[in-house]
């Protein structure tokens, strides 16, 4: 018998709020424990938590992105659960009446595009850090994340394999970093994924006993987990035995394995009930139209307009419309430069390898758009040669030196100046007769060995092009 | 008048003598503090004294005294915070907590130059209708110190009916203002909801909670609202509606004032006196000029199961942040695990009326059950609401008794607490609703116990409520008597 997996995620992403869900304070990332507080974000007896409306705007635009549906009234819930990084012991969620819902998002698998639809998005509050020791029989608590505005991204179980996982991650990033609405930065926590498992026999319409999957960290960890978990369950099903009980599993990313964190029956009662601190809220019709408009282009409408405007390849325009700041960063250069294709070629040959070789992207190094038109127009003038290019382009992302300064420190320009080249030129000519009455008869590879000479003489320095054209012309008239 | 009996003065009085110049704070927070140095060692109404901040406090008044409020002592319920001062509840989970925050509140009675003598007592965490399960010991009735004195702000309503402060902050969840005012004949004002800002009131149940005034007569209770009513952003549940001057509303004419008495409230369980006096106030005022009709309110019956739901529900969510990880008690007796220190610092913080609300709401917002009881119990909320508007289309207000007994003997029934609970039974329907209400003195039983009448108006219509009983307060005597201490 053949096997299906189905795939659920459950995605949290915090929003890039200057302030906290229900505060003032601020969400800055990296600060020392307990310095982004205050007393209602600590949940101290009597305060009481005011809805930023900047945070739910930002989650209608993503919603309105992911062709969810507004609900025309929303409002918050207390889920409650006992640990000293929730302050009030209940977080304040929203539990039946979320304020987006029914949406999709296309993904691309082998065989054709996939509809994965969303079933809800809300909003609701982080919580705080425990901070153990090994050595220490004592837990620290920093609050300085609770609080922070989350949106919780839940798809229905539409998933069909880890890889479509995968793929439906990485469209899903590319997305919230064109609405720039988070960092959806994983290492800091901004953006965590869960996912619920389940295998069943391929025909069977009945869902199999799912597994609550946590502690992946990285899109790869969500593959791996989601990889063991269908194996696993797959293994058991073929021996012909069951998955008997719900349970929340955690991944472990250095053996590789997921182990059983609670079963069902420890699972929490959360105990939703509508938070009376605050009043439901209906969405202006309005506002949600405002927002509307400020609808960023979508990587995939950037994609087709950048095939039709640029004349770039379907691969080419896929690989720039990845990131947003790729993307960016070669329609600023276009600005400067206009050959589309020639950016398009040093930005995925050249700067993603020096790129790669640091593992940062382009946003993060301080290698700018005006820096690469600049070099591009130093070959194009033969100011320099592609070589040369090169060298500079790497330095420059290494050292966030401005290219123009490290070719004057190193002395690296082309010599395209016919009178400074003739000089070599001629040394050459008069030690290699053999060659030149070689290329007279007609011996084409003679030509490159003796601008091959020429370009040692001049220490690599002179303008190949240049010197090409010039022995052309002095053994054709010679 | 001698300085020393500054005391026994209402609050426009005392500001008279201060228009005249014919006192000083210092005088009149003086003449308080002997007061409460002489008689609240027999009431236990206050839990704690402002001492090292009383002094600062008449000094930074200097620029004040055109405030609304200048020198007059008021006495807070101890679960309002005050910056500094321990707020604990009357709850053993809170002591030594010291908010590093006002209350809104507490913030308007500072800038309007009130002087803040105190914290008075409670019953814990607002748990109750008689100021028995304080952690500090019950506070007595005035009146008669075998006696409670209402609750939960009994502390506040015996400390203003003892002219141990010229005027009290109490909150109301479900009678707990207006139940002690009237069982130390003063007057009780609970606000509609929304009216004053919560911030920084440490909830009960939230959907309920409404901070008050506890005064001698009406008009100071006009003057309270005046200076803590009001929009504040900082309280989502807070309304942004225009505030009138209440004290526009102290005039003695009522005719023409449609009132409204509901059957439901006059049968069974009532005390023979306390019906008496509040069938004398309903003549009272028809004698006034007011119009006086009979309605029917049909589902009074299940106000106090409701409430005994939706409030539990609320509490339990509200006191699972007393857990002994921030603030507030943490038990030393748990060494092993994170769950032992949880449940020995709440078996050790939560007295026994804490800890049945508690099981009470954990067990009805529980999977499974929500639908039966916390559902349900939100249905018949809003069947209350409406008979309630369907009266009000017709009437300016309702009438009430406010509590079907006078104060009942300390101990009669703190180990029955459905009785207890029943003690609300006239007030909670207004919480339930959200509306205003306020109870006022309307006689004397043979044991020299008062008697409260409850008005009942409509959202945010404060000022009839104002009006009504003022006029009663002007024809009759019973707001000028006090308990001999």
């Amino acid at each position: 018998m053949n096997y299906e997996t189905v795939i659920g995620l459950e995605v949290h992403v915090h929003l890039k709020t200057a302030s906290k869900m229900f505060c003032g304070c601020s969400t800055k990332f990296g600060s020392p424990p307990n310095t982004q507080v205050c007393p209602i974000c600590l949940g101290f007896p009597g305060v009481l938590p005011v809805i930023n409306n900047k945070a739910f705007s930002l989650g209608i635009k993503t919603a309105l992105a992911l062709n969810c549906r507004i609900a025309e009234f929303t409002k918050f819930d207390r889920k409650h659960y006992f640990y000293p990084d929730l302050p009030k012991n209940f977080q304040i969620s929203q539990y039946d009446k979320p304020f987006s819902h029914d949406g999709f998002l296309d993904i691309e698998t082998a065989e054709a595009v996939k509809k994965i639809r969303l079933k809800r998005i809300h909003l609701e509050e982080d919580a705080g850090k425990l901070v153990h020791k090994e050595e220490d029989d004592y837990s620290l608590v920093d609050y300085n994340r609770a609080g922070i505005p989350l949106l919780e991204i839940v798809t229905e179980p539409d998933i069909g394999s880890p890889s479509e996982a995968y793929e439906f991650l990485v469209k899903l990033k590319n997305i919230l970093e064109y609405l720039e609405v988070s960092n959806c930065n994983m290492e800091e926590g901004s953006l965590r994924c869960d996912a619920n498992i389940s295998v069943r026999p391929i025909g069977q319409s009945e869902l199999g006993t799912k597994i609550e999957l946590k502690n992946m960290n990285s899109f790869k960890a969500v593959r791996q987990g989601l990889e063991y978990e269908a194996e696993r369950q797959t293994a058991v099903l073929k021996e012909g035995k069951k998955i008997e009980f719900q349970e929340t599993r955690l991944w472990d990313s250095e053996q590789l394995v997921t182990y059983t964190m609670r079963s069902k029956e420890e699972a929490h009662d959360y105990r939703y009930f509508p938070e009376p601190d605050l009043p439901p809220v209906v969405p202006n019709a309005a506002l949600i139209e405002e927002i509307r408009k400020t609808l960023p282009e979508m990587p995939k409408q950037r994609r087709e307009r950048f095939i039709r405007d640029y004349a770039l390849s379907g691969y080419d325009a896929q690989i720039l419309t990845k990131e947003k700041k790729l993307a960016d960063f070669f329609e600023a250069c276009l600005k400067i430069f206009n050959k589309p294709k020639i950016v398009a070629n040093w930005l995925m040959s050249d700067i993603a390898a020096a790129l790669g070789s640091k593992g940062m992207s382009i946003g993060e190094v301080s290698f700018k758009p005006q820096d690469l038109a600049e070099i591009l127009g130093m070959i194009e003038s033969g100011a320099i040669s592609g070589k040369m290019a090169k060298e500079l382009l790497k330095e420059s992302i290494d050292t966030g030196k401005r290219p123009a300064e490290i070719a004057k420190v190193k002395g690296l320009s082309q010599i395209s100046d016919k009178s400074a080249i003739s000089a070599a030129l001629e040394k050459v000519l008069s030690m290699n007769q053999k060659a030149v009455s070689d290329y007279k008869t007609g011996k084409g590879t003679a030509l490159t060995f003796l601008v091959g000479q020429v370009m040692k003489e001049t220490k690599g320095k002179a303008n190949p092009a240049l010197v090409n054209e010039l022995l052309k012309k002095r053994m054709g008239g010679a | 008048m001698d300085y020393t009996d500054y005391y026994k003065l209402t609050c426009s009085e005392i500001q008279k003598l201060y228009r005249e110049n014919k006192a000083s704070p210092e005088q009149v927070v003086d003449s308080y503090l002997k007061r409460i140095e002489a008689v609240d060692g027999k009431l236990n109404a206050f839990v704690k004294l402002n001492r090292e901040s009383i002094d600062k406090q008449l000094k930074d008044l200097k620029e004040k005294k055109e405030k609304p409020l200048y020198g007059i002592p008021v006495v807070i319920k101890d679960n309002i915070c005050v910056r500094d001062e321990e707020t604990t509840c009357a709850s053993a989970i809170l002591k030594g907590f010291k908010p590093p925050y006002d209350a809104a509140v507490i913030e308007r009675l500072r800038e309007a130059g009130a002087i803040l003598l105190g914290k008075a007592n409670m019953d814990e965490f607002a748990f109750g209708s008689s100021c028995e399960t304080s952690c500090y010991g019950p506070t007595k009735n005035p009146w008669d110190l075998d006696r409670i004195p209402g609750g939960s702000s009994g502390g506040s309503a015996a400390a203003v009916s003892a002219d141990e402060a010229c005027l009290g902050l109490g909150s109301d969840t479900g009678g707990s203002i207006r139940q002690p005012a009237a069982l130390c004949g003063v007057v009780g004002l609970k606000p509609t909801y929304g009216r004053v800002s919560r911030y920084g009131l440490i909830a009960f149940a939230s959907s309920l909670d409404q901070i008050g005034p506890i005064t001698k007569d009406v008009r100071d209770a006009a003057l309270l609202l005046n200076v803590i009513g009001g929009h504040d952003p900082r309280d989502s549940t807070s309304v942004n509606a225009p505030k009138p001057d209440y004290t526009k509303s102290l005039i003695n004419d009522i005719k023409g004032l449609k009132v409204a008495v509901p059957k439901e409230y006059f049968v069974g369980g009532i005390d023979k006196e306390v019906s008496l006096y509040i069938g004398e106030a309903i003549k009272t005022l028809g004698s006034l000029g007011a119009k006086i009709g009979e309605v029917s309110l049909p589902h009074t019956d299940y106000a106090v199961s409701a409430y005994y739901i939706i409030a539990p529900a609320e509490a339990s969510s509200n006191l699972a942040r007393f857990d002994g990880v921030q603030y507030g008690l943490r038990s030393k007796a748990a060494k092993d695990s994170l769950l032992e220190m949880y449940n020995r610092t709440r078996a050790e913080g939560f007295g026994s009326e804490a800890k049945r609300r508690v099981i009470l709401g954990t067990y009805v917002l529980s999977s499974g059950y929500y639908d039966a009881y916390y559902l349900k119990a939100l249905k018949v909320r809003t069947k209350i609401k409406e008979d309630l508007e369907a009266v009000f289309k017709e009437y300016d207000c309702i009438v009430t008794p406010t509590s079907p007994t006078p104060a009942f003997k300390i101990g009669e029934k703190k180990e029955d607490p459905l009785s207890m609970y029943l003690s609300d039974i006239f007030t909670i329907p207004v919480n339930l609703a959200g509306i205003p209400a306020i109870s006022v003195p309307c006689g004397f039983t043979k044991n020299g116990l008062p008697v409260g009448l409850q008005i009942l108006g409509k959202p945010f219509d404060e000022e009839t409520l104002f009006k009504a009983a003022y006029a009663y307060e002007q024809n009759t005597e019973w707001h000028k008597r006090r308990p001999s201490l």
